[in-house]
């Protein structure tokens, strides 16, 4: 029997490697399991919720105050922005609900002032509700003069106190 | 009926401080009647044997009153004693009460008293009243009553109870404690406003407004078992509260249909029926001892002022017309005055106003009167007033002579509600 000679196991293995080499055909249907977009199912996109504008301290949002001038019950036009400002995030953000606290000045009885309080309230509510907030997401109530934000019995508390404050 | 000893003297200025050990409620003495009766009064049998001295209750109950002049008879007298009531009356006395306390085998305590008359020489009355230990101060106090009726002929409100609302720092209390100041009871703690408070017609609850939930929510407290009810929490505000005689309904001021508002709510806080119907604010209803009427604030014609309406809601009747602020109507229970609180130049004060004849009376000269409340025999006004910088409470008589101040050590004392006649 002849011996295989080195030559011929040479070329049987250019032959092998040469087959391996051989390009798959670009033109052979591949299956696509993905739908018509290519984007990876287990990819994950981040959503900002400290970007809610409730929470800037700088943003529009945070001033919630309406200041009412002695004896009055109506929002005055410098506040009127303060309330639109509300109602837009409130119509973007329909879940959010508020309660909004009247107050008065300390003179005067305890009752009386509470309904006092209450029309001022009742006034933002209106301004909102105009805008089409509807009541399920609001409550206008009175704290009267019950928690004063500044203290004592003179021009500058007066001033601060006779305020309804928009709450979430 | 005895006949009085005339003093000449109108009312008298008399600062006495009487600072009792114990209490939480200071009461000093600031004015007392023009007619005041004398009436010796006795230290009663083995008083010391109970935890409170019977006698020296008697003694300060009718010292505040301003109705009575105390005479000290520097002994032990007993319903058992023999008395000579012709020697009393030379030493200037008009009445004699004398008593005894025993401890029964079942450990109460069995207080005995007479009241003479020196004049007529003879007896008045005499009550024998046995009670727990921790209710000694209550037979004293109803001894007191006891001699007030006899001699003035009105029913005495020392058994009585009153409630108020303290501001300490941060904390607001509700809080009950005999007419004396003595015996202080706190019902609630919280740190936000209580206000309103008003005490059920059988004297077993205190009805309430709460700022608990961040909006004002009226609540009814059993002060006993300490459980409480919600009476209105509608959308909006729910406040002032007033008991029906009957103790079943509640009068409040709802702003549930956007402007404050007159309603009846069941107490349990079903069916609330609205009665009063304005363009203004209509607040504060009280009703009628009678049950019948009910008085309550509005400002329907531009300022605050006292209006008086059925209690089945309709036609509303405008009561006060004098000044451009009237508010906190209360009526006294022969519903023949009007308490209230009026604003003139600035300053807040107490006025009563007869429902026969018009005529009005200040009864005060502070400037920042709130709440008043009539004692169930109709005869004072206790009412919310700032002395010092501080809240504090005040008792008028209704004739504007005796005059009291109640104080807290600490704090501020407001809202003050007096409570009814109690078996």
């Amino acid at each position: 029997m002849r011996t295989i000679t080195p030559v011929v196991i040479l070329s049987t293995a250019m032959l092998l490697a040469a087959c391996s080499s051989t390009k798959l055909d670009d033109k052979a249907p591949v299956e696509d399991r993905t739908g018509s977009s290519s984007v990876d199912p287990r990819s994950v996109g981040t959503v900002n919720a400290s970007n809610d504008p409730l929470n800037d301290p700088q943003g529009v949002l945070a001033k919630r105050s309406v200041y009412f001038d002695l004896d009055s019950y109506v929002v005055k036009p410098e506040y009127q922005q303060v309330v639109a400002n509300h109602a837009k995030y409130l119509q973007n953000n329909r879940t959010r609900k508020i309660i909004i606290q009247g107050n008065t000045d300390d003179r005067g009885g305890a009752e009386y002032n509470l309904a006092l309080g209450q029309k001022r309230a009742e006034a933002v509510r209106k301004s909102l509700s105009l805008l089409g907030i509807p009541e399920s997401q609001m409550e206008a109530v009175s704290l009267g003069k019950e928690k004063p934000k500044a203290l004592g019995s003179d021009e500058a508390a007066w001033t601060e106190n006779r305020r309804a404050d928009i709450v979430y | 009926m005895i006949k009085t000893s005339f003093l000449r003297s109108f009312a008298i200025l008399a600062l006495f401080v009487t600072s009792l050990a114990h209490a939480q409620l200071r009461v000093e003495i600031a004015g007392v009647g023009a007619n005041q009766i004398p009436v010796a009064i006795a230290t009663f049998g083995d008083e010391s044997l109970a935890p409170h001295q019977v006698s020296a209750i008697i003694k300060a109950d009718l010292l505040r009153s301003g109705y009575f002049k105390v005479i000290d008879t520097g002994s032990v007298l007993t319903e058992n004693s023999a008395v000579n009531l012709a020697d009393w009356k030379s030493r200037g006395a008009d009445a004699l009460v004398v008593g005894s306390v025993q401890r029964l085998p079942d450990g109460r305590f069995d207080v005995k008293y007479r009241l003479f008359d020196t004049n007529k020489g003879t007896q008045l009355s005499s009550l024998a009243l046995a009670n727990q230990p921790q209710f000694i101060r209550v037979s004293a106090h109803k001894i007191a009553d006891d001699i007030y009726e006899k001699l003035t002929g009105i029913r005495g409100v020392f058994a009585t109870r009153v409630a108020y609302v303290t501001k300490s720092g941060k904390e607001f209390r509700l809080e009950i404690a005999d007419s004396d100041g003595e015996g202080t009871q706190v019902a609630l703690r919280s740190n936000e406003p209580i206000i309103s408070p008003a005490w059920s017609p059988d004297g077993t609850k205190v009805a309430y407004v709460s700022f608990e939930n961040k909006k004002p929510v009226v609540y009814i407290q059993d002060l006993v078992s300490r459980k409480r009810t919600v009476a209105a929490n509608f959308k909006g505000s729910n406040s002032a509260p007033s008991w029906a005689p009957d103790g079943n309904r509640l009068a409040v001021a709802l702003s549930r249909d956007g402007l404050t508002q007159v309603y009846v709510v069941n107490a349990d806080g079903t069916n609330p029926r609205r009665l009063s119907n304005s363009n203004g604010i209509d607040t504060e209803p009280q009703f009628s001892a009678d049950g019948q009427s009910i008085y309550f604030t509005s400002d329907r014609s531009g300022g605050p002022q006292i209006y008086k309406m059925s209690s089945n809601g309709g036609e509303a009747r405008r009561v006060t017309f004098s000044g451009g602020y009237n508010i906190s109507p209360r009526i006294s229970p022969d519903g023949k005055f009007l308490a209230y609180i009026s604003r003139r130049e600035g300053k807040f004060q107490l006025f009563t106003l007869d429902l026969n004849n018009g005529q009005e009376q200040r009864l005060s000269d502070t400037v920042k009167d709130e709440s008043p409340s009539f004692s169930p025999n109709g005869k004072y006004l206790m009412y919310a007033t700032e002395s010092g910088r501080r809240g504090t409470l005040a008792v008028v008589s209704v004739d504007g002579q005796v005059k009291q101040r109640l104080t807290t050590q600490a704090g501020d004392i407001r809202e003050p509600t007096w409570g009814p006649f109690m078996k």
